[in-house]
């Protein structure tokens, strides 16, 4: 078990630096960014827990579900940011006020 | 076990510098490398296949996603780039402490979990398993994938003119 806390701990950093990301900037493609990092997150948090109870197999049939879903978001988040960028004309998030009554 | 703490520091570092940097250009090739060692982390946990797909999709596909993304939009005038600098700096500059405080507090902590750990696996070959056993989830990322794919028509389709 101290083997699961090793890497709960670098998990748990990883973690914060993603939440922070999202939560500090204002760039649009820099808040895909830490959401991308949360999701190497999970990924690792489920391959260790895979690793520690001896259920490799299933953990890796999960690990390339998450990696499918995760191509699926970023390709559909990029393009919707894209299509925000060219109506606003930039990717600053506080300049978004299409929505704003 | 050493070996492992090391690879996961330059994995904590890669993912530090791919937020903390100015360029967006470095931080997908920073995303990229943090792939690239996750893969490797993966690889020395007994999970070949998980880390092949890591390398070919996250640090190659999503990678050039993103950079084809960056190239899309326009650059920054020097004006601009001074402007931003000072005002990411007042923002990022708390992340390098509470990484650290953070890291050396749960050092500290001697946490010992109590897992219960399940039966011991009876098939190993991931093949058998996703094919076999997960057919929902094959389902599911066949669904995604549709979703994807009409997402993104939707958000390029050219508007029709009257």
């Amino acid at each position: 078990m101290r083997l699961f806390w090793s890497y709960g701990l670098f998990i748990s950093i990883l973690c914060i630096i993603g939440f922070y990301c999202i939560l500090v900037t204002y760039n649009l493609i820099r808040a895909l960014v830490g959401l991308e990092i949360l999701i190497k997150a999970a990924t690792l948090l489920i391959i260790v827990a895979g690793y520690i109870t001896g259920h490799e197999a299933l953990a890796q049939s999960l690990v390339i579900t998450l990696i499918v879903i995760e191509a699926v978001v970023i390709t559909v988040a990029v393009g919707i940011v894209l299509g925000i960028r060219s109506h606003n004309n930039s990717l600053d998030a506080r300049k978004i006020r299409n929505l704003k009554g | 076990m050493s070996v492992d703490i090391i690879i996961l520091f330059t994995f904590i570092m890669a993912a530090l510098w791919t937020v903390m940097t100015r360029s967006l250009l470095r931080s997908a090739i920073g995303l990229a490398l943090t792939s690239a060692i996750l893969s490797i982390i993966m690889f020395r946990l007994n999970s070949p296949l998980a880390a092949v797909f890591e390398l070919s999709v996250c640090s190659g596909l999503i990678s050039v996603l993103f950079i084809s993304t960056i190239s899309l939009t326009h650059p920054l005038t020097q004006k601009e780039v001074l402007e931003h600098m000072r005002e990411r700096l007042a923002r990022f500059w708390l992340l390098p402490f509470i990484v650290i405080v953070l890291g050396i507090t749960l050092s500290l902590i001697d946490i010992r979990p109590v897992i219960k750990l399940p039966l011991p696996e009876t098939v190993k070959d991931v093949r058998v398993v996703l094919w076999n056993l997960r057919q929902v989830d094959v389902m599911g990322q066949i669904i995604i994938l549709l979703t994807g794919v009409f997402g993104v028509v939707i958000l390029f389709k050219e508007r029709v003119k009257k």
